[in-house]
């Protein structure tokens, strides 16, 4: 730690803001490093998961939302299993990716969250995932990055397999799934 | 025995040959499967990721449905399976009945694993196998939503689970013990950042071919769909020849019961285990 160090002032703010969306404690947290020492993809994050915990404890609320790390959780639950506070770090992930969307905020990962809005719109559309209805609308929404056309062999090795249906599934009350995104605000 | 059945979207496209096989594999055990009606998409990872109501609502109205059916409920997909009991957890935290019976009994919801690792069941799947894959070395590999978070799934040992390994002991098969039966595969990162499934499942292969293994055996279509799918370009990237097919359990269990269709099920794979297994004897 230097002179040029960064100084925070810590702002409990964004830590309750965060606790009140998850109806979960962060606070606990001692920063034993365990969840980071389990987690599968910090090799590609920019932050530590404890690291992001620290944050939020501190009230860094644009770094946290503006980082990879969130989009890059895979969700596995190593964190949430081994932490000795009980603090439920892959929850807290979903909760602040939920956030970068009620808050507005340019996201790190931009084709993690268009893949699930891909996805979420084929569920909407007909109660199902259409797979490859979701992969076209996905790489339409990932074109400008050359999204297009990656994993065009993969997809041909596997349409060749059968493994890619060509009429989608549709359930009959497809309202009732609709009704359940508006509910959610989705 | 008779069991609600939640294949979700996954086993009706890119994962069918899990769903052909568990099916199979349950008749052949006289497990009458009946599949929910009108079941709608669990919402899988993209939901809990976005939208927490989302995420409880979508497997909600599947977890209704059971209800009205009145049987246990039985989902091969571990994220289905993950999805629809942290729905009920929560559905239960807040003083909602996930599931209401008619005679308000609770029903259970089982992953596959739960279901045929139940001392009943294996006997029944021991007095079931004619062939066996004796001389066979697979390694089991769980993934993280069987087991993963365990007041969830109410897994016993979260870190080193032994359901699939005792049902793959029962086929005659050698289940090698290994460290990496609960590591990630990368999951849904597989579109979006394949880069981190690629290093991810490399880890993988290599670590179950240093253990002795000539095939992987899942119990989840997306660890399957990362293993299998994505094995090749792993092997061109990082320079490896791995040759190490990924068959899921209810394949597996399918080849030892000696159900006729099993042949048809991993013509699906793009790593063919045809080779592995007519080198064993197990198939012509």
């Amino acid at each position: 730690m230097g002179a040029n160090a960064e100084v925070v002032k810590p702002d409990p703010a964004f830590r309750k803001q965060v606790e009140e969306k998850l109806g979960k404690k962060i606070s606990s947290c001692f920063h034993c490093n365990k969840c980071s020492s389990g987690c599968p993809v910090t090799f590609a994050m920019d932050f530590l998961p404890n690291k992001v915990v620290r944050m939020v404890q501190m009230g860094m609320k644009d770094q946290v939302l503006r980082s990879s790390t969130i989009w890059l959780c895979a969700s596995c639950q190593t964190c949430t299993t081994r932490c000795p506070n009980d603090v439920d770090i892959a929850a807290l992930m979903d909760g602040l990716r939920e956030m970068t969307v009620s808050e507005g905020v340019e996201v790190a990962e931009e084709s993690v969250p268009l893949f699930h809005d891909a996805f979420l719109a084929e569920v909407e559309k007909r109660g199902r995932v259409f797979e490859v209805g979701m992969l076209a609308r996905f790489k339409l929404k990932t074109r400008k990055e050359g999204g297009l056309f990656k994993d065009a062999e993969l997809g041909w090795e596997m349409f060749k397999k059968g493994k890619l249906k060509l009429l989608p599934d549709k359930i009959s009350k497809r309202e009732e799934v609709r009704e359940i995104f508006r509910k959610s605000g989705a | 025995m008779e069991l609600s059945y939640f294949p979700g979207c996954s086993l009706h496209s890119t994962a069918s040959e899990y769903d052909a096989s568990t099916r199979a594999v349950c008749e052949a055990l006289e497990i009458d499967l009946r599949e929910l009606e009108d079941w709608n998409c669990c919402g899988s990872t993209s939901a809990h990721s976005m939208n927490a109501e989302l995420a409880k609502l979508l497997p909600a109205r599947n977890l209704e449905i059971a209800g009205r059916a009145g049987l246990d409920l039985m989902i091969p997909c571990a994220a289905c399976y993950s999805r629809s009991k942290m729905a009920e957890m929560e559905l239960a935290e807040a003083g909602e009945v996930a599931v209401e019976t008619s005679a308000n009994g609770q029903i259970r919801i089982d992953h596959i694993l739960d279901v045929l690792a139940e001392a009943e069941v294996l006997d029944k799947i021991r007095g079931s196998v004619t062939r066996k894959l004796e001389g066979l070395k697979a390694v089991c590999y769980y993934g993280c939503l069987t087991v993963r978070p365990p007041k969830v799934t109410g897994a016993r040992n979260p870190e080193n689970p032994e359901s699939m390994d005792r049902l793959v002991e029962v086929t005659g098969a050698e289940a090698i013990p290994w460290s990496y039966k609960t590591d990630c595969c990368g999951a849904s990162l597989t579109l979006t950042r394949s880069d981190v499934v690629l290093k991810l499942i490399d880890r993988l292969l290599v670590m179950a071919q240093e253990a002795g293994a000539e095939c992987v055996v899942v119990a989840c279509s997306m660890c399957h769909a990362n293993l299998d799918a994505r094995q090749k370009e792993a092997a061109a990237q990082f320079g490896r020849n791995y040759g190490i097919p990924v068959l899921y359990i209810s394949e597996l269990l399918g080849l030892a019961m000696d159900v006729p269709e099993s042949s048809q099920w991993w013509k699906r794979h793009l790593v063919d285990p045809t080779g592995l297994l007519s080198s064993k004897g197990f198939v012509q």
